[in-house]
């Protein structure tokens, strides 16, 4: 549920990308300079012509292996994970791999880095590609040995003859390969588990040694000859026209090469991320470009948006409480016949703020006008495909002249799933004739972002004589854009613990907000785990009944609910109670959640559960208050199910922790404000992250379960904010239904 | 104006206003561009380098402020004996997942071994918390201090309750 990247400008499903139903072919050629190059073509059975080439394979006369990693890399790994995958069917040693960064490339099908999707995408298509090249290799030393395919073996980049005792190696073999025939990907056997040499290995990250040598790999770090510094004011007023700005005074200030005007080519460009009015500053040096963009004096229209008030969407949030939805997401037997005959009735509002993103490398991107009128782009996109059409709608450039690089990636979060850096370094470098590197200020990237929506939650539930739930109703207050739902702001009529309570009801009403929102990681999740999770360990209480005990009463006894539906071409997994339960219980189990009664005073544990990206999820949090209130975290557990394949334990129990960690630092710190149309923070002095100090350790378990693998960027996120504010309700008595945490709220109740 | 500073052992002249920062002297002019921009007012980290044996935000520090103090960075802190083990224990431990703070978060760890050879968790947490990881790999990276020192990698910190 909820975990497609949404943004309209950024969807990944508008470039196709391999399908698991695909029918796939090798495709093979010499290298240049001799050896294998492989290429795998896969082909849809009704659509031979939408053929894509998803991955490829070089093999050099010395041995070195040379794969392609087709996504961009955020520090999610998957420029790590998805060699690894290819490598290991190869079987080639991990040391003798060389990864390449692809380029966007029709050939390699989607190329993005969101829905924690690289893995399941693309777990077997990868290892598919390395599989069918041993077979070809295997082939190529049969064939030059004159003996059956079937007593050659192939390992460690050596294909041997058992009986004869002859060896050859994958780069003597190469060339020979090349000119075989290719198998197709649906015949071709792969390993199992206990043949892995490279899956389930703790592997480090391909480029880290480079990031440590200083190496220029991030966007940032792009050069180009005579490359101009560009940067580009825009109105604090989201979607305001520049009325006129001094322009001439800025380009008479040392070290300006040029300013200029650019203006919105698209109604609405401002929420949906795209080319918005505002005036380029380009400078020999970035610090001189910043220094001028200090002197701009610019007039936008309208200056001030009096309605877009973090305070007037509060007050205008509970008026609309006080009436019926405007709309109806889903409604399943009687809720108000339940609440009436419920022996208890419960009834909290839940509240969070607006995020911003925050990647540490602020918005960039380095763009040169190609000789024939095309251009070539440096980003650090997560989404490239989407990104080049934009640009190419906007200047009107046929997009087959858009080459793109993607850079490493800063930090994503989703944030760079929008592409309107792309399009602005696009247009200031065609308008100027000159290869341009813009480079936004941290302020200017804390407010101009694609927000994560904030929300507001009603909630009233019954409980039956039991303290089961038998009647549960959300009035979701959420914002809108003249009428329609923002992106990223919905609430799914699928979402937990609708199919589980008999009288349900969930309803929407829309706060016009001119900002744009997107997905940030764990998009829908990261905000609605925390009203949903909090609120039901709110009826575990009113109840009588152990959180742990209540849920697994909910999700029942272990059985598949089926599911027909597809995304990406994928078949979704469906959802399975069982592995619901089998996280809970290992973490109740690694936590001493049965024990939690003998902690003591003032300290305790909270427990939520979430189901996103296909991973099962549950956490506990122990924690205190000091005496200012400020929680005080001591240990954080999870247990995870993502499938029966760890694919490097190196990037998953980081991701993993690191997803707690980001969601632990929501809970606790920031929040994006409005007032009168602007945000108010700008830098993280007033808008702040999780530090080192606030860090507890984080136990992570993997549960493994009988299921193929899924992402892990995303899920282990959204437990730990519930799971927060259910320890600090457990220490002292006090409910947190307002983020991020107000210490007041808790500081009489400290040890 | 001209000035003359010393940086990564090799003294470089740069011909730059006197406000501009070191971190963009390092960068743009001197091309060394392993030191990162995040926030531009000293409280993220991403910037971090040694001045004077001195871990200082290069985004704050004006090129005219740094006189005849040796600076180091990233691309030179492998040359000293904490640094080439704290690049280790980081390569070894994985840490990094996006990692553009990280040559920042080297640079403050380097800088806390060499005045606190044998850190506790508690000089961990004050040496390192002017650096902000977004993807929060906190724990890989107080775990790659306490490698560098030679410690158990295991968080004290833990049931403290």
């Amino acid at each position: 549920m909820n975990a497609e990247p949404t943004a309209p400008e950024s969807d990944p499903t508008a470039s196709r990308g391999p399908r698991l139903t695909r029918r796939a072919f090798l495709a093979t050629g010499l290298a240049a300079g001799g050896g294998l190059l492989l290429t795998l073509r896969f082909v849809e059975r009704a659509a031979a012509d939408e053929a894509t080439i998803a991955a490829y394979i070089k093999i050099a006369p010395d041995g070195i292996v040379t794969i392609t990693a087709k996504n961009p890399e955020i520090g999610q790994g998957m420029k790590t994970t998805l060699p690894m995958l290819i490598a290991d069917e190869l079987d080639v040693e991990w040391r003798n791999v060389r990864v390449e960064q692809a380029m966007l490339d029709p050939v390699y099908g989607a190329q993005f880095a969101g829905g924690s999707l690289g893995t399941p995408l693309n777990w077997i298509p990868m290892q598919r590609v390395g599989a069918a090249a041993r077979q070809m290799l295997i082939g190529a030393a049969a064939r030059r040995w004159r003996v059956p395919r079937a007593e050659c073996t192939a390992k460690a980049g050596v294909v041997r003859h058992a009986s004869s005792g002859r060896t050859l190696t994958y780069g003597e073999l190469a060339s020979a390969a090349a000119a075989l025939p290719a198998p197709d990907l649906d015949s071709v056997t792969l390993k199992t588990p206990d043949e892995y040499t490279i899956i389930g290995k703790f592997t480090g990250g391909v480029d880290s040694a480079r990031v440590l040598d200083g190496d220029p790999l991030f966007g940032i770090d792009v050069t180009l000859p005579q490359l101009s510094y560009a940067l580009y004011a825009k109105s604090p007023v989201f979607g305001a026209r520049l009325v006129r700005a001094n322009i001439e005074q800025i380009k008479a200030l040392p070290g300006v090469r040029d300013a200029f005007i650019l203006r919105a080519r698209e109604p609405d460009a401002a929420v949906k991320m795209g080319l918005v009015d505002g005036v380029a500053i380009l400078a020999d040096k970035w610090w001189d470009a910043q220094k001028a963009l200090k002197m701009l004096r610019a007039e936008w229209s309208p200056a001030s948006a009096p309605d877009q008030n973090t305070q007037a969407f509060e007050r205008e949030a509970a008026r609309l409480a006080g009436s019926a939805p405007q709309a109806v997401i889903r409604r399943d037997g009687n809720v108000e016949a339940a609440l009436a005959r419920a022996a208890k009735v419960v009834q909290a509002s839940y509240a969070y703020p607006f995020l911003a993103h925050a990647t540490l490398e602020p918005q960039n991107c380095t763009a040169r006008v190609k000789p024939d009128g095309g251009l070539e782009i440096w980003a650090p996109t997560q989404n490239p495909g989407p990104g080049a059409k934009l640009v190419a709608r906007t200047l009107g450039i046929d997009a087959a002249r858009i080459s793109v690089h993607m850079t490493r990636v800063g930090g994503g979060f989703g944030r760079r799933l929008s592409n309107d850096y792309m399009v602005e370094a696009a247009a200031i470098a065609q308008r100027a004739g000159r290869p341009v590197k813009l480079l936004w200020t941290r302020p200017q990237d804390m407010q101009h972002d694609a927000y994560r929506p904030g929300g507001f939650h009603y909630f009233k539930a019954g409980l039956d004589a039991a303290g089961k739930p038998m009647a549960f109703r959300d009035h979701f207050v959420t914002f809108g854009q003249n009428g329609q739902v923002a992106d990223s702001a919905d609430l799914p009529s699928e979402h937990f613990p609708a199919g589980y309570v008999a009288n349900l009801e969930y309803g929407r009403s829309l706060i016009q907000l001119d900002a744009p929102t997107g997905p940030m990681r764990n998009p829908g999740g990261n905000a609605l785990a925390f009203a949903f999770e909090s609120f039901l360990d709110e009826l575990a209480h009113a109840g009588g009944l152990d959180p742990l005990k209540l849920r697994l009463a909910l999700y029942g006894p272990p059985r598949v609910l089926s599911s027909a539906a597809t995304r990406f071409g994928m078949k979704i997994p469906p959802f399975d109670t069982g592995r619901a339960r089998g996280v809970l219980q290992l973490v109740a189990d690694r936590s001493g959640w049965a024990q939690r009664q003998q902690l003591p005073a003032g300290t305790g544990l909270g427990l939520a559960f979430y189901y996103s990206h296909f991973g099962y999820v549950a956490e506990v949090v122990k924690a205190s208050v000091d005496r200012e209130g400020v929680p005080q975290v001591h240990k954080i557990w999870a247990a995870i199910d993502i499938g029966r394949q760890i694919i490097n334990p190196a990037g998953a129990y980081n991701q993993a922790q690191g997803a707690i960690l980001d969601g632990l630092g929501q809970a606790l710190h920031p929040a994006i404000t409005l007032q009168d149309g602007q945000v108010v923070q700008s830098n993280f002095d007033t808008y702040a992250l999780l530090r080192m100090h606030e860090a507890p350790a984080v136990e992570v378990h993997f549960l493994r379960s009988d299921n193929d693998p899924t992402g892990l960027g995303e899920p282990a996120l959204p437990p730990v904010l519930p799971a927060l504010c259910n320890a600090l309700f457990a220490a002292t008595g006090r409910r947190i239904r307002a983020l991020p945490i107000d210490p007041r709220a808790l500081r009489r109740a400290g040890a | 104006m001209r000035f003359s500073i010393l940086v990564n052992g090799t003294r470089r002249t740069v011909d730059e206003d006197a406000d501009t920062p070191l971190l963009w002297v390092l960068r743009d002019d001197l091309r060394l561009v392993g030191t990162k921009y995040g926030c531009g007012i000293g409280v993220c980290g991403a910037c971090t380098v040694h001045l004077g044996g001195v871990p200082v935000r290069s985004c704050v520090i004006p090129v005219s402020a740094v006189g005849a103090a040796p600076v180091v960075t990233i691309e030179g802190i492998g040359e000293s004996e904490w640094g080439r083990k704290v690049k280790q224990a980081w390569l070894d431990l994985d840490v990094m997942q996006c990692g553009y703070c990280q040559a920042g978060q080297v640079m403050t760890a380097t800088a806390l071994l060499a005045s606190h050879p044998h850190p506790t968790d508690q000089d961990i947490d004050q040496a390192m918390q002017g650096n902000i990881c977004r993807c929060c790999t906190y724990t890989r990276i107080r775990a790659a201090i306490k490698q560098a020192a030679g410690l158990p990698t295991v968080d004290t910190r833990e049931e403290r309750s």
